[in-house]
């Protein structure tokens, strides 16, 4: 992993970008790293574009800004292609991860021409089948961590299964279809 | 060592709350500081603190309980931010002149208006004549920190105390933080013995000052502002006896040789070392003083670290509206005039209002204009704005 790893999350109110930029920082605070994790805050409304932020380093970063030019971006909504700049300043060496049923080759065309990875993971299906429910986080969270490599996999699924273990101590069904739905997602991700 | 966490700012002044389990909060929300009394609430809910936490109908009124609670001899509490702490501004100056060391933390939002919910720091710097002790914070662990030494700073000089930060860059902002053990930051912290207080003697409490008393009650505020420099250093040191984080008035940046330099307060500070980092791997000699307590303001020890360079920018994420700089270039220039240095050439820089994002190359642009100013010895127009469209 490089010194620091800068993450944007691009999303809609009420989908929950912020909260998986949160628990992204969590597990990644939770294999021994320096971590942010900070919205973009202003008058938000649900199914209103929002915009979140990690910065992942092994020496505490100092710096207070929002992140301009990504490792990786985020995208938790389909639809925001048309109505944002999603790829803005995001490094050719880093990777796009898109929530959607369609393959990268099909999206590639939407991304201005952005020359990295682009990558796909039907989380919304994934989230339906395991689940029960549209609950894009998991699976995205699951995705980016497998494409990005910013916690190791191994730490990770076992972070989230004490995580989920403490938070549905109640509902052993939730942690089950959880933990599937964080493998399906790190082996359905497709890469192009 | 201390207990490795990640909190957001927000949650790390009410964990230090918590751990001090005060007597009193008065409360009343206000976004970005929302979460503080929310998060201590939850404490007094849980009776993880026996705190006497009272809701009440305005920031008017919060501040009213805890000058009454502290008049009491209770160590009493409140947090704000933006329009509920100018709200507050009349029971601020009754706080002060009744030396009642209060505690205040301050996520620092804009003022209305336009009307706005992100940083800047034109709440605080509206009340900075309130009498009040001000530190600020750049990070979630330096609010953390303030927060424990404050009432030990507040109580020596009998004068209450704000702790801000930014809000949202780091009140909403997870990062890691290293606390202090519970017993430690009690035994730090101590307890709260007055010398008087109504629950033991019956005594005045803002009594009418004539004409005849008035302005030595004044002078005597001043005093204890003066005073507090000596204490906020002592109090810094012994906290950094415990955790090794030492704090002081300010902090310097790669001052020692540095012939151009940023005066700045708050979360851009930490943006601001990153952008000197790599303005220094090219070879260029600059610097940054962070003013950590803004009240008292460290006139000597900005002098001290200001005198030897060519050039500066004060930057003040708030407007002064007096048609020509910022508040604190103002008491930065006051201090180096009163101390006869007139080498260093300095400008006002406005940055970073309402939330307008404060990056590392806007820090470079700074100090690509002090380059230029100590370069030519032309200073050309003092009073700046940063990141603008105009």
């Amino acid at each position: 992993m490089k010194d620091i790893v800068e993450i944007r999350w691009h999303g809609r109110g009420g989908q929950g970008a912020k909260t998986a930029s949160l628990l992204l920082a969590d597990a990644a605070f939770n294999t021994g790293k320096y971590v942010q994790g900070f919205p973009e805050y202003g008058p938000e409304r649900m199914g209103a574009p929002i915009t979140a932020y990690n910065r992942i380093s092994s020496e505490r970063s100092t710096v207070h800004s929002n992140i301009y030019e990504p490792d990786y971006v985020v995208v938790v909504d389909e639809t925001l292609l048309s109505a944002v700049d999603v790829t803005a300043g995001l490094k050719k060496e880093g990777a796009i991860v898109i929530n959607s049923s369609k393959s990268p080759a099909e999206l590639r065309p939407l991304l201005k021409g952005y020359e990295g990875k682009v990558c796909t993971i039907d989380a919304g299906k994934i989230s339906e089948e395991e689940l029960g429910k549209n609950f894009p986080n998991t699976p995205m969270l699951a995705a980016i961590v497998k494409v990005s490599g910013v916690v190791e996999e191994n730490d990770f699924i076992e972070d989230m299964k004490a995580s989920f273990q403490h938070k549905f101590a109640s509902k052993p069904q939730v942690i089950e279809g959880n933990m599937r739905a964080l493998k399906r997602s790190m082996e359905e991700v497709q890469v192009g | 060592m201390g207990i490795r966490e990640r909190l957001s700012g927000n949650e790390a002044v009410a964990y230090a709350m918590k751990q001090i389990n005060p007597d009193v909060m008065g409360a009343y929300p206000i976004t970005p500081s929302t979460e503080i009394p929310q998060y201590f609430s939850s404490y007094v809910d849980n009776g993880e603190v026996d705190t006497e936490f009272i809701p009440v109908e305005s920031e008017h009124s919060a501040m009213s309980t805890c000058i009454g609670a502290e008049a009491a001899g209770c160590r009493a509490i409140s947090a704000t931010s933006s329009c509920g702490l100018i709200y507050m501004a009349e029971m601020l100056y009754v706080a002060a002149s009744d030396r009642l060391p209060i505690t205040l933390a301050v996520s620092c939002r804009a003022l209305s208006g336009p009307i706005n919910i992100n940083n800047d720091h034109s709440d605080a710097m509206s009340v900075r004549d309130a009498g009040w002790l001000m530190l600020f914070a750049e990070t979630n662990q330096e609010a953390y920190d303030n927060y424990l030494q404050a009432m030990r700073i507040g109580e020596a000089v009998g004068l209450p105390i704000m702790i801000c930060q930014d809000g949202f860059i780091t009140s909403h902002a997870i990062e890691n933080i290293e606390l202090v053990e519970t017993e430690k930051v009690r035994e730090f912290v101590g307890e709260y013995k007055p010398e008087g207080g109504l629950l033991k003697a019956p005594m005045a409490v803002g009594a009418y000052a004539t004409p005849a008393f008035y302005m030595e009650a004044k002078r005597q505020q001043a005093q204890a502002m003066m005073d507090a420099k000596e204490v906020i250093k002592k109090v810094g040191a012994e906290f950094g006896a415990m955790t090794g984080r030492t704090y002081g008035l300010i902090e310097k940046y790669e001052m020692d040789d540095a012939e151009e330099a940023i005066v700045i307060i708050g979360s851009s500070a930490g943006t601001a070392k990153e952008a000197i980092k790599e303005l220094r791997a090219q070879g260029r000699k600059v610097g940054m003083i962070k003013v950590r307590s803004f009240r008292p303001f460290p006139s000597e020890e900005i002098v001290e670290a200001l005198k030897g360079v060519k050039a500066f920018a004060v930057m003040d994420k708030d407007d002064s509206f007096n048609g020509h700089c910022g508040p604190m270039y103002a008491e930065v220039a006051a201090s180096l005039y009163a101390a006869g240095v007139s080498g260093p050439k300095g400008i006002s820089y406005i940055y970073g209002l309402g939330g307008r994002d404060v990056r590392v190359e806007s820090i470079q642009h700074v100090f690509a204009d002090l380059k230029e100013i100590a370069e030519t010895g032309n200073i050309g127009e003092t009073y700046r704005y940063l990141d603008v469209r105009e």
